[in-house]
């Protein structure tokens, strides 16, 4: 009796189990769905001509180059802005401030800025950076915008990088009479720059796969020209598959050239999060003694 | 040296300050543009008006259908990401061997890192012809499709924080419950899980609010029509889907633009009341 019993709570938890994995295994299925659809489809678009080109006759042929350009500059601004800002802040939060009512208030705004939907950031950008600062739509406005969204990502990174230094490294600075500050400049965040790094590389691929932020504050539709000043206005690689998928006169002719896009910013996200990945892993067994 | 000091602690802290700035400066932006759409109908005509007609004429401004829309994806990928993603965290956490645990884990990652207007570009040329040839329906971008590619992105999001929350179970606790007996699956099912629900409903509401607030996926599958859904097959507007499709057609300052900021003011309150829940459920559990 007890021996059915047992083997009845075994066969449960082999089944279970094999539920359980088979969750996790569905995860795996649908990223290499993904991946393999867009691959598949997109590899025949690659070509030099297709990276180094600017779209021709209604988007039907030519290249992305524009696109390409417009996203590496709205996503590099964006993290000219959010990895000084974020590095302070963390800089702050983990060795200035002490907690209390002000720092739980800093960290309940940074906690509920990382909730603001993209659209909401879109929104923002189009009332303040836009029409307030004047800036119209600009690398300048949409990389802000991105900026912003990408905020709370850096200081978080950068905090869990700063925690990760151990206390007695300030200690020995300190104690052979460095003040705060020296200690904090050269001990502290030198130690933590990897780990600071990983977290860029990590808010810089999220920038550039974004299309709500900047729909409406920095990326057009076509523009004949390259990007000449911050006050240009840009095509990005997810707003162009955006908008030929869904609003062009030709959406049939021109899937071989969404595809192809679609393909260029998986492999540019996916590559950045792999390199920032083994950078971390890489940085993991360092750190162990 | 000491005033230096000084100077440079003032210096880190107000630039801790511009995120409060930020969110401080987002809420009334949104709310003065949004705000003047008040002098044209009520409050509760805006928020419960059924029709949403912004350039006809004469003109309605009812969200109550694109409400409708925001909430219906959000709760039918929930019934699909909730368990999947749940289920992953325990597998990676409980059962899975370390070196399985180490390919899984990364791969969970990578969807997170998966722009979102590719997976809405999925839906549309892959999953929307397979949803028409399968089901027969009229069109498929509707709320199902919409609902099954947020699900997919909301997964990874539930699947690290409960995670973690599984991770924080002492070790003790799960030895005493094997110790007495029970087996592997009977403590994940009452000592694992019970003693992580907490954080387990955390990754659950954040999961939900990605999905409320994503854009780009509602924008491109879920059908874009301004009704309330009868069937899992009806296409939907959701509010991030409206905001995004109207706004560059929107004048600037005219009643539509200030209609679209408004959604927005709505959509932001929904994802601020979760994330407070969020803040509130977790404070309440680290006090214990």
């Amino acid at each position: 009796m007890t021996g059915n019993r047992i083997q009845y709570r075994m066969a449960k938890q082999k089944i279970l189990f094999g539920l359980f994995r088979s969750a996790a295994v569905l995860n795996g299925l649908a990223l290499f769905a993904v991946v393999y659809f867009i691959t598949s489809r997109g590899f025949s678009a690659l070509s030099w001509e297709f990276l180094s080109q600017a779209p021709r006759d209604s988007m039907t042929k030519g290249g992305i180059f524009p696109c390409i350009i417009g996203t590496l500059c709205l996503s590099g601004g964006a993290i000219l802005f959010a990895l000084p800002v974020g590095v302070a802040t963390a800089v702050y939060l983990n060795e200035y401030a002490r907690p209390g009512k002000i720092v739980g208030f800093i960290r309940m705004a940074i906690n509920n800025l990382a909730g603001v939907p993209s659209i909401v950031f879109g929104l923002f950008g189009l009332a303040f950076f836009c029409i307030i600062l004047k800036m119209g739509v600009s690398i300048l406005a949409g990389a802000l915008t991105l900026g912003v969204m990408s905020l709370p990502v850096v200081i978080g990174s950068s905090e869990e990088a700063l925690k990760s230094v151990p206390d007695t490294y300030r200690e020995a600075s300190l104690g052979l009479g460095a003040t705060k500050w020296q200690t904090i400049f050269r001990v502290v965040i030198p130690t933590a720059l990897p780990g600071i790094l990983t977290g860029t590389i990590l808010a810089l691929s999220r920038a550039a796969g974004e299309t709500a932020p900047i729909m409406f504050t920095g990326a057009v539709f076509f523009t004949p020209k390259l990007p000449e000043s911050l006050m240009s206005e840009v095509m990005a690689l997810p707003y162009h598959i955006y908008i030929l998928a869904t609003a062009g006169i030709n959406i049939e002719q021109t899937r071989p050239m969404q595809y192809g896009t679609a393909l260029v910013l998986v492999l540019l996200v996916l590559g950045m999060n792999m390199f920032a990945m083994i950078l971390r892993y890489r940085l993991r067994r360092k750190m162990k003694p | 040296m000491r005033r230096n000091e000084y100077l440079i602690k003032a210096f880190f802290f107000l630039t801790a300050c511009v995120s409060v700035t930020i969110l401080a400066l987002i809420m009334i932006f949104l709310v003065k543009e949004g705000a003047p759409i008040l002098s044209h109908v009520t409050l509760k005509e805006f928020l419960f008006g059924q029709y949403w007609y912004p350039t006809d004429d004469p003109v309605a401004f009812g969200i109550f259908p694109l409400i409708v829309g925001t909430v219906s994806v959000t709760l039918i990928s929930t019934l699909v990401s909730v368990p999947l993603g749940v289920m992953t965290a325990v597998y990676i956490a409980e059962i899975a061997t370390d070196n399985l645990a180490a390919i899984i884990k990364p791969l969970v990652e990578l969807i997170a890192a998966i722009p979102s207007v590719v997976i809405g570009f999925f839906g549309m040329v892959v999953v929307s012809p397979f949803l028409q040839d399968t089901f027969g329906v009229p069109t498929g971008l509707n709320l199902f499709n919409a609902s099954l590619m947020l699900a997919f992105m909301a997964t990874p999001t539930i699947c690290s924080v409960t995670e973690d929350a599984i991770r924080s179970v002492p070790e003790s606790l799960k030895e005493a419950s094997l110790a007495l007996g029970a087996t592997h699956l009977e403590t994940i099912f009452k000592v694992t899980v019970p003693a992580a629900i907490s954080g387990i409903s955390t990754a659950i509401i954040l999961g939900m609010s990605r999905a409320v607030g994503e854009t780009m996926v509602v924008l491109m599958v879920a059908g874009g029509a301004a009704m309330n859904p009868h069937s899992l097959f009806d296409p939907v507007r959701p509010m991030p889907a409206s905001i995004a499709a109207e706004m560059g057609e929107a004048a600037f300052g005219s009643e539509h633009y200030n209609a679209l900021f408004a959604t927005g003011v709505v959509l932001f309150l929904f994802t601020l009341g979760f994330n407070l829940f969020a803040a509130w459920i977790a404070g309440r559990y680290n006090r214990k």
